[in-house]
């Protein structure tokens, strides 16, 4: 393997690898909240700006794994 | 398929380099001035379709500033609302066909390169970092305007090992703040460009209607959770240390327990 193909492997890695993570959180951030909101419907404006800023936190590391494969890609 | 990392520069004014992307939140200011001044002009208490659809977005931001951090978070309105309105305009601005697509061939070294007019004002890092800057400078500004000294306590504090720990923390958690805040934006909206480049490339009609649906929505929810982050980072920032917003307050206890 040459140093281009080692270099698109790992870009490919990098988002392969780097997303599961913060899937499974968001997963299970949106679940946890559409349960809150299941339970108490009153509350839902709350939940949902907590959601969505929660969601922010753990969106922001599968953005890492972006910054770094866009690096590898084209730096 | 054409994807620059970086905004491509287009002349330099005085060694000054002016750049597709600075050009295109050039155009955004401007549009969000005169819309200002047009709205600004013509208020009436009987409110128009225009100054309705304004009225409606301010409402909402100062709603959601409310129900962070009560009545005094009014303060913050107009830093998170400018926020607010410049990045979701950007961010829409760079939808519009002809970002990215008008330009003109450059031929630097023997081979030709294109170089667009045009590039969405946030997905060029140069422009998140100078608003995460912004940000987080003005998160450090209310703090000290509201708890002048005191705030910052927050960051260095002898009172025993673990309080001294914890403001070193603080301090690498605002510098980190910087970083991640740039890098949200930038790669969100980055990322919706290269995914809209690459559908067009491969299905031009049709296929990529559905990603441009997606990419709207995602330049409102990235607006959102940017000004909502500053005004949720400036609420903490302004509240005395160990004073946290939860059910140790006796008036978050009584609205619980009424059920409110």
């Amino acid at each position: 393997m040459g140093p281009e193909e080692t270099k698109m492997l790992a870009t490919a890695l990098v988002m392969a690898v780097g997303t599961i993570a913060p899937a499974l959180g968001i997963g299970i951030l949106a679940g946890k909240a559409l349960e809150a909101i299941g339970r108490n419907p009153e509350a839902a404006s709350k939940i949902q700006t907590n959601m969505i800023l929660a969601i922010a936190f753990t969106e922001a590391i599968a953005i890492y794994a972006l910054v770094v494969a866009l690096i590898i890609k084209f730096v | 398929m054409h994807i620059s990392l970086a905004a491509e520069p287009l002349f330099h004014l005085y060694g000054f380099t002016v750049t597709n992307s600075l050009l295109a939140s050039f155009i955004t200011s401007i549009l969000l001035i005169i819309i200002a001044v047009l709205v600004s002009s013509k208020l009436n208490k009987k409110p128009g379709r225009f100054q309705t659809i304004v009225e409606v977005i301010f409402i909402f931001i100062i709603d959601l500033a409310e129900s962070v951090g009560g009545k005094k978070a009014r303060d913050f309105v107009p830093l998170v609302l400018t926020f607010f309105l410049f990045i979701l305009l950007s961010n829409w601005l760079g939808l519009l066909p002809g970002f990215g697509s008008i330009g003109f061939n450059e031929i630097e070294e023997g081979h030709t390169t294109f170089v667009p007019l045009l590039r969405g004002a946030t997905a060029d890092l140069n422009t998140t970092l100078a608003l995460a800057l912004i940000s987080v400078f003005a998160i450090q500004y209310y703090g000290v305007a509201k708890l002048k000294l005191g705030y910052f306590k927050r960051f260095l504090n002898f009172s025993n090992p673990i309080n001294f720990f914890v403001g070193i923390l603080e301090l690498i958690s605002d510098v980190a703040k910087v970083i991640s805040f740039s890098f949200r934006l930038f790669g969100n909206i980055f990322a919706g460009e290269v995914l809209l480049a690459v559908i067009t490339s491969l299905v031009p009609i049709i296929a990529p209607l559905p990603f441009f649906g997606l990419e709207i929505f995602v330049g409102l929810i990235q607006a959102l959770v940017f000004s909502m982050l500053t005004l949720v980072f400036i609420q903490l920032a302004t509240i005395e240390h160990g004073e946290a917003p939860g059910l140790d307050r006796p008036m978050a206890r009584k609205e619980v327990e009424h059920g409110t």
